[in-house]
């Protein structure tokens, strides 16, 4: 359907495209259909250490979720900045897996490519994920370097001071070191390559143009 | 008594000093640790969001290795790996879908898991295990003197219901008084440090911190004790940041709690990694020590 003529009140086919991807992730979490059940009452903002360097609260990503704004929540620099301590999960007084769902918001937007270049979060979270594939054991220095290089590689020297007193007690590996199980690992994520294609085939049920509660309904237990 | 041993890649680097004095801590209490033969990294919290199927097969192979090595509790210090591990085995309990996937998953590798294996953080394992009784007849030496601020950081008492309050918990307290030390107030005993932002958004990290180095100097505190290796670098490594960033001078000694127990229980500097620490301890925390 063309933006253009769309009717009153329906969505832009972007945002029914990624509203399907991100409620494809929420079904993936063990209890994500009771974000159905927020009250708007803002303890998850209030309880968060971080809210207040967030653009957009975690109050209103829900709130924006209702209202078919998927797109502004996932170029917001809110879901890179949740720090999973988790206080908003505990205390929601709906039970709503909070911090869960930002994690299936983050694999909504790279998987859709989406996040502001300013806060390449992303860069981490894949630099990572390559380093345990590679070696099955995080390696803090390499993460750092390739971290770094690729958002600004001065921040290097900055912190080269304080790299040198770690090193001087024996607090910095080196060089990275492969588990013997290497093989495993890799053999874990070809199983789980395969496994992960038929979920493109069998979309979740999506009725297409809802917005409000009644989109929200469509997250299945 | 006998456990596995799940390190985690941090106490490998950064946080050695805890694999060292946790080792220690056992020794001295005569009670086994069998390190998980070639376990792999966690996930931690950041493999779970680029991709949450792989994520949880990856972290059930440790699991699967755990239950063929027998062991039914495994011990994970690190706070990331013990939330990690925990979510894991509760993922994989709850959801059929998601077992049946990574039951798939593992078989492709010639493993399997069968939910038999029970994760404990090693201060439930001290307090509600060995026992506060039988810590304090084997300690050697008072901590009388010393006022703590209890750091618990966010990840060993969240999201899961484990084995003390979510918000204000009280087991590092209670060992610690026991042993004679006092616990000051610390109303954020459970606020997060910021974990990684302080590689992604220092300048929101650095605020946190400040947080917690405030509230802990105005109540007193010699020392910071923390459970985590993140909290542990954050608080410790980065506050001469802090100090230039925010005008202040703090230093504060952040130590695992592993270390201040071992120096109760006479474990010598050297095996518990204090030269490891940045910030040098004082008195009375030096006489201890000496």
């Amino acid at each position: 359907m063309n933006d253009g003529d769309r009717i009153p009140g329906s969505l832009p086919a972007s945002e029914q495209e990624l509203r399907k991807r991100f409620l494809e992730e929420a079904h993936l979490v063990p209890g994500g259909e009771r974000i159905s059940r927020c009250l708007q009452c803002g303890t998850c903002t209030g309880s968060c250490p971080v809210s207040y360097a967030m653009d957009i609260s975690p109050r209103m990503v829900i709130a924006l979720f209702r209202a078919g704004q998927i797109e502004e929540i996932l170029r917001s620099r809110t879901i890179w900045i949740c720090a999973s301590c988790y206080m908003c999960t505990t205390r929601c007084p709906q039970a709503i897996k909070i911090t869960d769902l930002l994690y299936a918001l983050k694999r909504t937007a790279m998987d859709a490519k989406l996040y502001p270049d300013r806060f390449p979060v992303y860069v981490l979270s894949k630099s990572f994920v390559r380093i345990v594939n590679r070696f099955g054991r995080n390696h803090e220095i390499l993460l750092l370097l390739l971290y770094y290089l690729r958002r600004n590689p001065l921040e290097l020297l900055r912190l080269l001071p304080l790299g040198i007193s770690l090193f001087r007690r024996g607090r910095v590996s080196l060089f990275p070191k492969k588990i013997k199980g290497v093989k495993v690992i890799r053999q874990i994520l070809d199983a789980a390559e395969v496994l992960e294609l038929p979920r493109e085939k069998e979309p979740v049920e999506y009725v297409e143009g809802t917005v409000g509660y009644r989109a929200v309904g469509q997250v299945r237990a | 008594m006998e456990y596995l041993y799940f390190p985690g890649c941090s106490l490998e680097s950064a946080g050695k000093a805890y694999d060292e004095s946790l080792r220690g801590v056992f020794r001295s209490l005569g009670v086994r640790l069998t390190e998980l033969p070639d376990w792999n990294c966690c996930g931690a919290t950041i493999y779970m969001s680029v991709d949450e199927t792989t994520s949880l097969a990856i972290t059930a192979r440790n699991l699967a290795l755990a239950e063929q090595n027998g062991g039914h509790a495994v011990i994970a210090p690190c706070s990331a790996c013990y939330t990690v591990l925990l979510k894991a085995n509760r993922f994989l309990r709850d959801s059929p879908e998601l077992k049946e996937k990574v039951d798939r998953i593992l078989g492709g590798a010639g493993l399997k898991y069968d939910l038999g294996v029970v994760i404990r953080h090693p201060l439930d394992v001290l307090v509600n295990d060995i026992g506060m009784e039988t810590i304090a007849r084997a300690a050697k030496r008072s901590l009388e003197g010393i006022c703590f601020a209890p750091y618990y950081g966010c990840q060993i008492v969240r999201p899961e219901r484990g084995f003390d309050d979510r918000e204000f918990p009280t087991t590092m307290d209670r060992l610690f008084e026991r042993l004679g030390a006092a616990s000051a107030y610390f109303p954020l005993k459970t606020r997060c440090c910021g974990g990684m932002l302080m590689t992604t958004f220092p300048e929101v990290c650095l605020r946190l911190v400040k947080d917690l180095l405030d509230c802990a100097a105005e109540n007193g505190a010699h020392c910071i004790v923390t459970t985590c290796p993140m909290c542990q670098m954050n608080v410790e490594a980065y506050q001469k940041r802090v100090n230039k960033t925010f005008g202040t001078s703090y230093q504060v000694p952040v130590l695992f709690f592993t270390q201040l127990l071992g120096l109760a229980l006479g474990c010598s500097e050297q095996e518990l990694g204090l030269p490891r620490n940045l910030v040098a301890l004082k008195a009375p925390l030096a006489a201890v020590a000496a």
